[in-house]
């Protein structure tokens, strides 16, 4: 009992430490941080110049639009994930440690989701506003982006992993992954759309917390497994 | 389950930590060497020798279990692969090709990583020459001092008993060789054992040699069958 208590303080301590060592290389690569920001910015501010500014249509669009472009952006951010680590050696270290795998990757997905997906949320009112999205929406677009970009960023870490020891993976990544994402961009959107129409957002907001925890159970394992697939060669 | 005989078995395993009998390994289809035996036991050291591309990095990988395309048996402390693997790793310092230093942390930060304690870190780098480097970014520094980061690993108090140190003297200079020759000679004083690759005379003793030439497949049947067929 009390060595299983002792393995497990071992455990929170080696997460606390692989977390913050992530957290510090995403801190000290600050473009990686803010180009995914620039991009789902960027291309969202000139929406209204590609199809329009009329205030009606742009309403109708933005909460799809915010969504697909959040989606393109931790997709564009995800390539990354593990490559470093594996071409430096470090991403074999951490396989051959003696505590499973699941934890390094739950570290990194959750810090990616930090420096990309969490900003991106943040900012998601502002572009609302920018797109005369509703003012009912802005709170639902918070919340359903939070819950929902840490779903993407869990399930992108399983296309990082099974393309890490390709050169260039390219489209492949996202051919992988697109799929995958379609049930939170789904209920995502669901929940904005449904707090504009004036209903209860309650269910979909349910169905992207279930999705986010069943991600963060069986993410981080399948990701590990394409790890050590990716290792073996 | 554990009753005499096996007691006895296990303790008797003891001067022999990682054996290798009949193995032969295949990388891409490819039979890289066949039969190969070995035995490694405390306090000694093993030096793996073979042209490039003879299959001592694969080799290397099947012993820690990265590759597991292998046929004949391994054994760690007389228990077979790959039951005996995690036991393995548990007390395996593996020093790859690829270094495993993080070019975006400093040398103290990735000691820090490998779980080591800040004075421990000091004292780990300064034996390796890398004293006053402690907080530059790994990036910035040159590819022999960035092996040097990934060596200061082995001058931990707390590491393991097993290394496993592909091509370990690469990027070092003189001064560099003789010092980690040294902690190597110290490390197996100490009872560890140490399982290397290299092109060049490593001066530690007791090292015995296994060169994969020896256990090359023989090609001559392959050539023959080709002809009668």
């Amino acid at each position: 009992m009390k060595i299983e208590a002792a393995t497990a303080s071992v455990r929170v301590a080696g997460f606390y430490t692989l977390f913050r060592t992530e957290l510090t290389l995403a801190v000290r690569r600050r473009s990686d941080i803010f180009n995914p920001l620039l991009f789902f910015v960027t291309v969202l501010a000139m929406m209204p110049l590609g199809i329009g500014p009329e205030p009606e249509m742009l309403a109708r669009m933005a909460a799809g639009l915010i969504w697909v472009m959040a989606l393109l952006a931790t997709l564009l951010s995800q390539e990354s994930l593990f490559r470093g680590d594996y071409e430096d050696g470090s991403l074999e270290q951490l396989a051959l440690q003696p505590q499973p795998l699941y934890f390094p990757v739950l570290a990194k997905a959750l810090v990616h989701w930090l420096v990309t997906g969490l900003p991106l949320a943040l900012l998601s009112p502002l572009l609302g506003m920018m797109l005369n999205l509703g003012e009912a929406g802005y709170w639902p677009l918070f919340v359903s982006l939070a819950l929902g970009t840490a779903s993407l960023s869990l399930i992108g870490a399983v296309g990082a992993a099974l393309t890490v020891a390709l050169r260039r993976p390219g489209l492949l990544l996202a051919l992988i992954i697109m799929p995958l994402y379609v049930p939170v961009l789904i209920f995502g959107t669901g929940t904005v759309q449904a707090a504009l129409d004036g209903y209860s957002y309650g269910p979909q907001m349910a169905i992207l917390g279930a999705i986010l925890a069943a991600a963060a159970a069986l993410a981080p394992l399948a990701a590990a497994g394409a790890i050590r697939i990716s290792l073996e060669n | 389950m554990a009753s005499g005989p096996a007691e006895t078995a296990s303790s008797r395993s003891v001067d022999l930590a990682l054996s290798a009998r009949a193995l032969s390994c295949e990388r891409d289809g490819r039979s890289l060497f066949e039969g190969l035996e070995f035995e490694l036991a405390p306090g000694t050291a093993l030096q793996i020798e073979g042209a490039n591309g003879a299959g001592k990095s694969t080799l290397i990988r099947t012993l820690i279990g990265t590759a597991s395309d292998f046929s004949g048996e391994i054994l760690w402390q007389g228990k077979p692969f790959p039951a005996a693997l995690p036991a393995l790793r548990a007390s395996l310092l593996y020093i790859g090709h690829n270094a495993g230093v993080r070019r975006g942390l400093t040398p103290l930060e990735n000691l820090a990583w490998y779980g080591a304690s800040g004075a421990a870190a000091m004292a780990a780098l300064d034996a390796v020459g890398l004293y006053g480097f402690e907080d530059v970014l790994c990036q910035q520094l040159s590819a022999g001092q960035n092996r040097r980061v990934a060596l200061a690993r082995l001058y931990l108090p707390e590491a393991p008993a097993l290394w496993i140190l592909d091509e370990p003297l690469a990027a070092l200079d003189v001064a560099g060789v003789a010092s980690l020759e040294a902690q190597m000679n110290l490390h197996m004083q100490g009872g560890g054992c140490v399982l290397l690759t290299s092109h060049q005379p490593v001066a530690i003793a007791p090292l015995a040699k296994v060169n994969l030439a020896d256990f090359q497949p023989c090609r001559d049947a392959s050539a023959e069958w080709a002809y009668a067929g």
